[in-house]
């Protein structure tokens, strides 16, 4: 039976998904699964989709063979799917692109985000201006600290940029705030959340957003070595690139997943970001997930040393896919991450974001492992150089 | 009849309105809250919302969120709330208690072990947020096998056709969230309530409760026109607020909020 036919018609993937959320809600996400079940069949929305996509953001995105580095590893072949050179230097823009077309065609004038590095405040930031539509981005007050190019970045884009206070004052905190502006402005706002997570239909249509990372690389790969690979890895925050790389293979038995989760200290440490290793099922957000919590069903305050796989939860379809057996899940430490960066910055001069640097820790672990006749496709995710500050910090340089 | 069911029965007979006070549990500290309770009945309470501290309350305003978060410093976790409930009945045994929060604290318990531990510390109703009806099966299974009221939330964005469904799935009563906005709003539009209080009514006879955005005896007056109960949360809390380092305080000054709400509702 396929398991890529998900989620059911309340938004279900297996016993995760679903839609909990505040009463208020209930109806204007009836109304968005309404106008996004008939635009994704309308040509020429998706004309106008793909339009932006080729010619915006600079679609397709090459798969990229790392020979240097593959040599290096001394075992699979390595493809990079290039997702750092799309424009604003991440995936996150394939779906920014998606959801503004949608609040546009919804007639909504304002746009609201949650953010954690950064790169999807940017992106909504970036169609914001494109199509003249007001945008408020909330970013943990911890975040706005760690991330201050990126914070001016949207400001330089028109963007309002609102620093939160409450809770941990990370990313969590952060969606916490869009959601209660939401709830307030419904009727002129809409709000782009920038991962598969949310209350249903968010985590689909942002994978059907996402999915054209991996429509592109199985062509791709199809052409360049006639065959398909052997394994995929992708890293997780809440799940949006690796989704997208993964499911349109879901169906091929003989691809081998693997989703790379912020390890943190390790996940045997209480500092990590990486519910599905080391989390257990629960309701956060609107949808039921894997999450950090305590014993008590309190959220607890996650550590990666990227951003961007700071969060607790994860999108629901990479739960199922996990109890399913159909892929498997992982973690990188930030030490594993950190020299991941490095050595893909040196050996091939593609200086990765530290969140796709947890994919390719995971691929110097894999890649050993397996046949030189043998391939694997890494999800480059974005580019480093939004973290140069990090990375200078952790080896105390000040830039 | 069930507390919350009788409480209306009486209520009606009386021809009183309903006056439901909310405040977190273990705000400002765990010691508070159960004198806090005894005190808000005395004050004119009918009913008591007792909020379960959550990490992530996406609903509140910054008022019941530091609530939340100063119920947290002493990690009062949904266990510690269902001792407070059991304390109070001790020596009240007629107030009902809704429990009012998020879901995830219910889902770490186990729905079962959560709706008998309840029903044992003498909880009668469950609230949450971020549980609508269509996710509600299993845990309406063991809210009815211990006799606990589920109540769901009624939004000014709720058609006709979901009043009429989570009508059906509601029982004690239903609660009318009067505006578009979390916790604490100030935007409330008494006319716009009397409104949906009327649409809501064609579909069900259980008594209608509004909250959001009542924080004096004016607004408690005038909502208690239209509705059969008015339940009071951020006007409340941040009494207890002014008061956190000085926690003897926060009775009276709850209570004399309190009592001139009822004085208005009863005028
Ligand atoms: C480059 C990059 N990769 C990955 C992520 C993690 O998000 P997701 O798991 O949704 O892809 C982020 C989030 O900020 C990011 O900026």
């Amino acid at each position: 039976m396929s398991k890529a036919n998900l989620p059911d018609t309340n938004g279900h993937f297996g016993p995760y998904g679903g839609r909990f959320c505040a009463e208020t809600l209930m109806e204007p996400l009836d109304e968005l699964l309404a106008a996004y079940e008939r635009l994704k069949h309308d040509a020429s929305f998706q004309a106008e989709y793909d339009k932006d996509l080729a010619d915006y953001v600079g679609r397709p995105s090459p798969l990229y063979l790392a020979e240097r580095w593959t040599e290096r590893l001394g075992g699979a072949k390595v493809y990079l799917k290039r997702e750092d050179l799309n424009h604003t230097g991440a995936h996150k823009i394939n779906n920014t692109i998606g959801q503004a077309l949608l609040a546009k065609h919804l007639g909504k004038t304002r746009i609201i985000a949650e953010t954690g590095a950064g790169q999807h405040g940017v992106a909504s930031a970036t169609v914001a201006a494109r199509l003249g539509l007001e945008c408020v981005v909330y970013m943990g007050a911890e975040d706005v600290k760690r991330q201050a190019l990126n914070v001016y970045r949207m400001k330089l884009l028109g963007a309002e940029v609102v620093s939160v206070t409450s809770g941990s004052r990370t990313l969590k905190d952060a969606l916490n705030e869009a959601m209660r502006d939401w709830v307030t402005n419904i009727d002129n706002t809409f709000y782009i959340i920038g991962t598969v997570a949310g209350p249903h239909p968010y985590p689909m249509l942002v994978r059907d957003f996402q999915t054209v990372i991996g429509r592109e690389a199985k062509r791709q790969i199809l052409a360049a070595e006639g065959r398909l690979p052997d394994a995929l890895v992708a890293c997780v925050g809440g799940g949006s690139n690796a989704i997208g790389l993964f499911y349109p293979f879901i169906d091929d038995e003989t691809v081998a997943i693997y989703g790379v989760e912020g390890g943190g200290d390790g996940v045997d440490t209480p500092r990590h970001a990486a519910p599905l290793c080391a989390g257990r099922p629960g309701v956060l957000h609107g949808n039921r997930t894997y999450l950090v919590e305590d014993d008590n069903g309190q959220i607890i305050e996650t550590h990666s040393v990227s951003a961007g796989l700071d969060y607790p939860g994860v999108g629901p379809e990479h739960a199922w896919l996990k109890d399913s057996g159909r892929a498997n899940y992982v973690a990188a430490t930030d030490t594993e991450a950190l020299q991941a960066f490095h050595d893909l910055t040196r050996i091939e001069g593609i200086m990765p974001a530290l969140e796709s640097s947890h994919a390719l820790a995971h691929a110097t672990k894999l890649a050993p492992q397996m046949g030189k006749d043998k391939i694997i496709i890494v999800n480059l995710s974005g580019r480093g150089d939004k973290d140069i500050h990090t990375v200078a910090g952790l080896e105390g340089i000040t830039v | 009849m069930s507390r919350i069911g009788q409480c209306f029965v009486d209520l009606k007979a009386n021809g009183r309105k309903a006056l439901i006070p909310f405040v977190t549990a273990g705000d400002p500290n765990p010691c508070v809250t159960v004198p806090l309770l005894h005190a808000m009945v005395e004050a004119g309470a009918d009913l008591l919302e007792l909020g379960v501290p959550f990490s992530d309350p996406m609903a509140e305003g910054p008022v019941i969120q530091k609530a939340c978060e100063r119920a947290l410093m002493h990690n009062t976790s949904l266990r510690d709330v269902l001792a407070m409930v059991k304390t109070f009945r001790q020596t009240n045994n007629k107030t009902p208690i809704i429990l009012m929060g998020y879901m995830n604290p219910v889902e770490a318990m186990g729905y079962q072990t959560f709706a008998q531990a309840a029903l044992e510390s003498g909880v009668d109703g469950l609230l949450t947020v971020d549980m609508p009806p269509e996710e509600a099966g299993d845990l309406l299974a063991a809210l009815a096998e211990a006799s606990i009221d589920p109540i769901f939330l009624l939004a000014p964005t709720t058609v006709d056709e979901r009043i009429a469904k989570i009508c059906a799935d509601t029982s004690g009563f239903v609660y009318y969230v009067s505006l578009k906005g979390v916790t604490g709003a100030v935007n409330l539009d008494v006319a716009a309530v009397a409104h949906k209080v009327k649409q809501i009514r064609r579909h069900t006879d259980l008594p209608i409760g509004v909250g959001f955005g009542i924080r004096d005896a004016e607004t408690a007056q005038r909502v208690a026109a239209v509705a059969d109960a008015v339940v009071v949360g951020s006007a409340v809390v941040s009494r207890v607020a002014e008061n956190a380092d000085q926690p003897e305080k926060i009775n009276e000054s709850v209570c004399s909020l309190l009592r001139g709400m009822r004085a208005a509702m009863d005028a």
